[in-house]
């Protein structure tokens, strides 16, 4: 049976006499691959959920310098007991992808009912939003404090970069730099970690230390295994072993290291059009093209799409290199609220009614701009709702997948797959393949004479270095895997894996007391911390816990919300899961972020006999309606309820 | 109500008013302040009132209300008809008879990259096409390496520097470069085309002024307009012209007490043209005028010198006067990816204002280990550099003083010749730039139909910028050649022979010479 009816079989399996289907339906080879797994899970299980089970670090820094190959090379000997050495690898193994530990820890990523809600933002206090104001008003008193004092007599070399000198300007504006200066740098240890290894399941930090405030660091020499909630790695495919890493070593020696040209010259390698082929497969779409960069994709094609005279309506979240894009292009840019279609349309009407500024010619064209999933709130685009738009606005749409594919939808196909959209709605879908693929670039998907068009007037393709070939194959083998080509039940176990991982951390921070932010299905879950001084403290927190996470604050948020972010991927497993939400619930209690009131989700569950449709009747008639709880789980209850609620709507 | 009750009630609110005021503490120092400093000039004080109040209003407008200003007001009826009118023109243009007749004959390389290269079609030809200068691609040691790192570190690093994206390997590789070049810092991007268009709007801001010589390549002009910066030009390596522009920018600001940051961008090896930079005389104006260099070494990085340093090197200039030199490791190199280096402070400064840095993940760590790998063994392997020179040389013989019909811009060390047609051929056939294109393509065509794979330059996206004003730039079609060590002395003669060949039947093609006239 074609794998993809398989899945088509699969899709309700949220219900629950579907998940037993499920069961039958696997092809005897995942089921076999699964009861191993469960094997796996048993064993250790019994160690219990904590950190000291964290194997020790595997990877040592020498295998960089010292070219030491692989130590663990398979025993050469034909029988022999599973020795050190397997076990080890097996270790490696299971750090760059965690086994699965019950088939019940999947589910399948699918929009569910009618038109997409916008997610419930949820409030802190009045208390905590006057403290994070006035945190960062005493940060900027200081920091001008310091400034002030520190040119007039703190030590030159520090401020030598600020001042005029020997005749040329300052490098730095004073003013620009003074939020590097003076509120980063006091957290800077939580950025750029450097990072040895697979960005895996499992990521390892080079310990560093600082003795001047950030200035500089120490490296002392040691690595510490953290659990890696940080690494846009969704599928899993950011592994050194497996059939892709094969493919990539084979290419290597067949293919060598690089092209050597743009791919307008002699770039374009059989390897190039085998894997656009593919991409565009995927996708949905008739043609594709690859760029070695996805910022590139972005910076490099509105400028080919567009120019003077048209307009670019862009979302105000997206990402940096759509917004540079679209300035070079030369077009007028206007942007509109997140994820608001009564914004789009509003702005739509008024460019359309009021054609080009002061000529008031109509427009050549219009471009509308958005993410397939925004990767700082976790959001959704609106797909359905752009598209109703587009059908009574004739604009075209760009749509960026750099987050949604690989990640979103029942095969893994990005939002048109989830929303079930047919993807000839959207003009373009662009990509990027650092993530979910594990490899690097990005790509645009379109119609055929769109993807020639842009083949011969897009500069990175002209004159931009082409990518490599082991990039490439690392995108086409696992892509295959997806597809399930190649290691057929792979792709599938690691597309439903993320799914319910997703859905069983989200709703579990939520059950906690976290404001989480995001759509129920979302893989990036960030949570909100507000105030500045916890930015780093839950980093820190966390680290201890040895799990890394990622913390964002002012300017890359609104200066109050502050936020931390966990990146789910297929390689995690429930275990992982728990124990981050183990972490979270201590570092919550440590530093105060449950915040939640309870309107955005995580309340208590109904009681018996009362289903989700009784819902409001049971209010009215308890009166209990319009009373919401702060939800705060205990730990054990949301381990234990999470993965039988996940199945359901998320509340 | 009349007059006398309203007067009374003004005044009741009027006496309430004070006296809620003088209770807010401190308003006493408030108002003993405003009449001190304003000696009871109630006049001054009224206008100052007015002007605060524009002000908050000023705070209050919507931005870009300019838009606005003349806005027609329309029905819902009204806009709906618009909108059912409105018929958007195409997404893209239609192809042009260049675009398709260049997208047909793309050739498809099957296999590695290498001297020889075989196509889709099934011929092995000479591949004079790729910027494979070294021959590294085939190096096994380099192979060796980085499937090493591939098993250790598999390939993407998932995600951009700032978030747990810098590995170890990459910060080997920057400290690596920065030894090599002998510059206090570095640091990798994960793309060369697009790293100087980073680097650029890093420093570069609204209000400062930047000095570019016309030629410059697209990445540096796409750098110049997302900077917002004054960007000045001069005549293309013409230093005298260069000191001009700097002399008068040096000038007006000290005239205007005036100091802002003032950078001079430039390339050591011109993409466009191929030809190569007097560092020294620009060194020079810097120090003079006190501008900064922003050097993009793109294409002479692993190029010039006797190591492949670069231009530095080949000038014997000291890479510290240079303060920030931009180059590309995916060219010669044979890896991926771009960098720049410099001072330490100018390195930390991208790490977090850099867009393609920051907001973009970061290089394969396989691909960043070949870059150090390479630069080792051009370090400990300097003959190839030679073995590359004598090939450029070889070539040239056969090409540029002997055809009728091209001459190379490129500079004698550059593995990348750019051939262009000559002035008095245009001149007498009245090429536009469209026919050079054509005649040039057909070069290319005919050549690799005689086994030798060479390519035009395509310039297209720069002459069609517009974003950058009266920096508008004729890019003059070219062919392009690009030699390597790995070819034999015999093959690199033969190759030349070859398009030498090609170009003279092309252009004593009866229906090329569109004019009838006599050649040259
Ligand atoms: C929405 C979006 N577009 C484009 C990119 C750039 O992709 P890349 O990291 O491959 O350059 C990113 C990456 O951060 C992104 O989030």
């Amino acid at each position: 049976m074609p794998n993809s009816e398989r899945v088509g079989e699969r899709r309700p399996s949220q219900s629950k006499g579907n998940r037993l289907a499920q069961f039958f339906s696997s092809s005897p080879k995942s089921k076999e691959m699964s009861a191993q797994q469960t094997l796996q899970a048993a064993q250790s299980q019994k160690q219990g959920i904590s950190p000291a089970t964290i194997p020790l670090p595997t990877i040592s820094l020498s295998t960089v310098t010292a070219g030491e190959p692989n130590s663990d090379e398979p025993p050469t000997t034909l029988f022999q007991p599973p020795s050190a050495d397997e076990a080890k690898r097996r270790q490696r193994a299971e750090a760059q992808f965690g086994p699965l530990l019950s088939p019940r820890h999947l589910y399948v990523s699918a929009h569910q009912g009618k038109p997409l809600e916008t997610p419930i933002e949820d409030e802190p206090p009045y208390y905590f939003v006057l403290t994070t104001y006035l945190s960062y008003l005493i940060l900027i008193f200081f920091g001008h404090a310091r400034d002030f004092f520190g040119k007039r007599f703190g030590d030159k070399k520090h401020y030598n970069s600020l001042k005029a000198n020997n005749g040329y300007a300052p490098l730095n504006d004073d003013f620009d730099n003074f939020y590097v200066r003076r509120l980063k740098m006091r957290i800077d240890d939580c950025f750029a970690r450097p990072t040895t290894g697979v960005p895996g399941r499992f990521i390892n930090l080079i310990d560093r230390k600082s003795d001047d405030f950030n200035r500089t660091y120490k490296y002392t020499g040691t690595i510490t295994e953290t659990l890696n909630m940080s690494s846009y790695n969704y599928l899993g495919f950011a592994q050194s072993e497996g059939p892709c890493a094969d493919a990539v070593e084979e290419t290597v020696r067949k293919y060598g290291l690089t092209s050597c040209s743009p791919r307008a010259d002699a770039g374009t390698s059989d390897l190039a059009l085998e894997v656009e082929k593919e991409i565009a497969q995927f996708v949905g779409k008739p043609a594709a093209m690859v760029f070695s960069m996805g910022f590139v994709t972005n910076a490099g094609s509105f400028p080919a799409l567009v120019s003077k005279g048209s307009l670019i309506l862009s979302d105000e979240l997206n990402h940096a290199s759509i917004r540079i894009g679209a300035r070079l292009s030369g077009a007028v840019i206007r942007s509109f609220k997140h994820n608001d279609m009564e914004d789009l349309e509003k702005k739509l009407r008024e460019a359309i009614a009021q054609g080009q500024p002061r000529t008031h010619r109509p427009w050549k064209k219009i471009l509308v701009a958005v993410e397939g999933l925004y990767s700082m709130e976790g959001t959704m685009v609106d797909l359905p709702g752009v598209i109703a738009l587009k059908k009574k606005y004739k604009f075209f749409l760009y749509v960026d997948e750099a987050h949604s594919i690989g990640a979103l939808g029942p095969k893994g196909r990005g939002v048109c797959d989830y929303f079930g959209v047919d993807p000839a709605e959207a003009d373009i879908l662009m990509g990027t393949l650092t993530k979910s693929f594990g490899a690097n670039g990005g790509y645009i998907a379109a119609e055929k004479h769109i993807i020639d068009k842009l083949k011969a007037t897009n500069a990175a393709t002209l004159l931009g270095e082409s990518p490599a070939p082991s990039v490439l194959m690392q995108i086409l083998s696992s892509l295959r895997i997806i597809t399930g080509e190649l290691a057929p039940g792979q792709g599938e176990e690691r597309l439903q894996r993320i799914a319910f991982n997703s859905r069983y951390l989200r709703l579990g921070l939520k059950r906690l007391g976290f404001i989480v932010s995001g759509h129920d299905d979302s893989p990036i879950i960030p949570i909100m911390l507000y105030h500045p001084a916890k930015i780093s403290a839950f980093s820190h927190e966390m680290l201890k816990r040895k799990i890394s996470v990622v913390v964002v604050g002012y300017p890359a948020t609104p200066l109050i919300s502050s936020r931390a972010r966990f990146c789910i991927s297929s390689a995690h497993n429930k275990e992982d899961m728990d124990r981050l939400l183990a972490a979270c619930d201590e570092v919550g209690d440590i530093l105060q972020i449950k915040y939640s009131t309870g309107i955005a989700g995580g309340a208590e569950p109904l009681p018996k006999g009362v289903s989700p449709e009784m819902e409001k009747e049971w209010r009215k008639a308890n009166g209990l309606e319009g009373v919401v709880k702060p939800p705060r789980w205990k730990l054990e209850d949301v381990i234990s309820a999470g993965e039988e609620d996940v199945k359901y709507a998320l509340r | 109500m009349d007059l006398h009750e309203v007067q009374a009630q003004l005044t009741g609110w009027l006496n309430e008013a004070t006296s809620a005021f003088q209770k807010v503490p401190g308003s006493a120092v408030l108002i003993r302040y405003v009449r001190s400093s304003y000696q009871n000039d109630p006049v001054r004080s009224a206008i100052e009132l007015v002007l605060v109040i524009f002000f908050i209003r000023y705070l209050l407008a919507p931005s870009y209300s300019t838009s606005k200003q003349n806005f027609i007001k329309l029905t819902e009826d009204e806009i709906d008809e618009l909108v059912e009118e409105w018929t958007p023109e195409p997404l893209v243009a239609p192809h042009t008879a260049l675009e398709e007749a260049e997208m047909e004959r793309l050739p498809v390389l099957v296999g590695p990259t290498g001297p020889k290269s075989k196509l889709a079609n099934g011929r092995t030809v000479t591949n004079l096409a790729s910027y494979n200068f070294y021959n590294l691609n085939a190096n096994e040691q380099i192979k060796e390496k980085a499937i090493q790192t591939l098993r250790t570190y598999g390939v993407g690093p998932c995600g951009p520097p700032q978030f747990y994206g810098t590995q170890d390997v990459h910060m080997k590789t920057e400290a690596d470069i920065a030894t090599f070049l002998g510059t206090e810092g570095c640091i990798v991007y994960a793309q060369a085309f697009s790293t100087i268009s980073s680097v650029i709007p890093s420093f570069c801001k609204r209000g400062d002024i930047i000095v570019a010589d016309r030629a410059v390549n697209y990445s540096i002009r796409r750098g110049l307009e997302v900077s917002r910066s004054n960007v000045k030009w001069y005549n293309h390596g013409d230093m005298e012209d260069l000191e001009r522009v700097v002399r008068k920018v040096a000038e007006e600001q000290a005239k205007k007490k005036q100091l802002t940051r003032r950078f001079i961008v430039t390339e050591a090896l011109f993409e466009t043209i191929g030809d190569c930079t007097n560092l020294p005389k620009l060194v020079e104006l810097k120090e003079k005028y006190k501008f900064r260099i922003i050097l993009d070494e793109t294409w002479s990085f692993g190029v010039l010198g006797r190591t492949g340093r670069g231009l530095t090197e080949a000038q014997n200039v000291d890479p510290v006067q240079v303060d920030m030199i931009v180059g590309s490791l995916a060219g010669p190199l044979c890896a991926g990816g771009g960098f720049c280096a410099g001072e330490k402070a100018v390195v930390e400064h991208q790490r977090l204002t850099a867009a393609s840095y920051t907001f973009s993940a970061a290089l394969p760590a396989m691909l960043a280990m070949t870059a150090s790998e390479s630069l080792n063994v051009l370090q400990s392997n300097p003959e190839i550099l030679t073995q590359c020179r004598e090939n450029i040389r070889l070539m040239r013989a056969q090409l540029d003083p002997r055809s009728d019909w091209v001459i190379c811009t490129s500079a004698p060390e550059n593995p990348i010749m750019l051939l262009v047609l000559k002035p008095d051929v245009i001149n007498a056939r009245r090429l536009t730039i469209d026919d050079q294109e054509r005649l040039l393509q057909e070069c290319v065509d005919e050549s690799l139909a005689n086994g030798v794979l060479i390519t035009r330059f395509k310039g297209i996206p720069i002459t069609t910028n517009t974003g950058l004003k009266d920096g508008n730039y004729t890019v003059q079609p070219a062919l392009k050649v690009c030699l390597t060590s790995g070819l034999s002395k015999k093959d690199v003669e033969k190759a030349g022979v070859t398009i030498r060949h090609a170009i003279t039947k092309v252009m004593t093609k009866k229906t090329n010479n569109k004019l009838g006239l006599p050649a040259a």
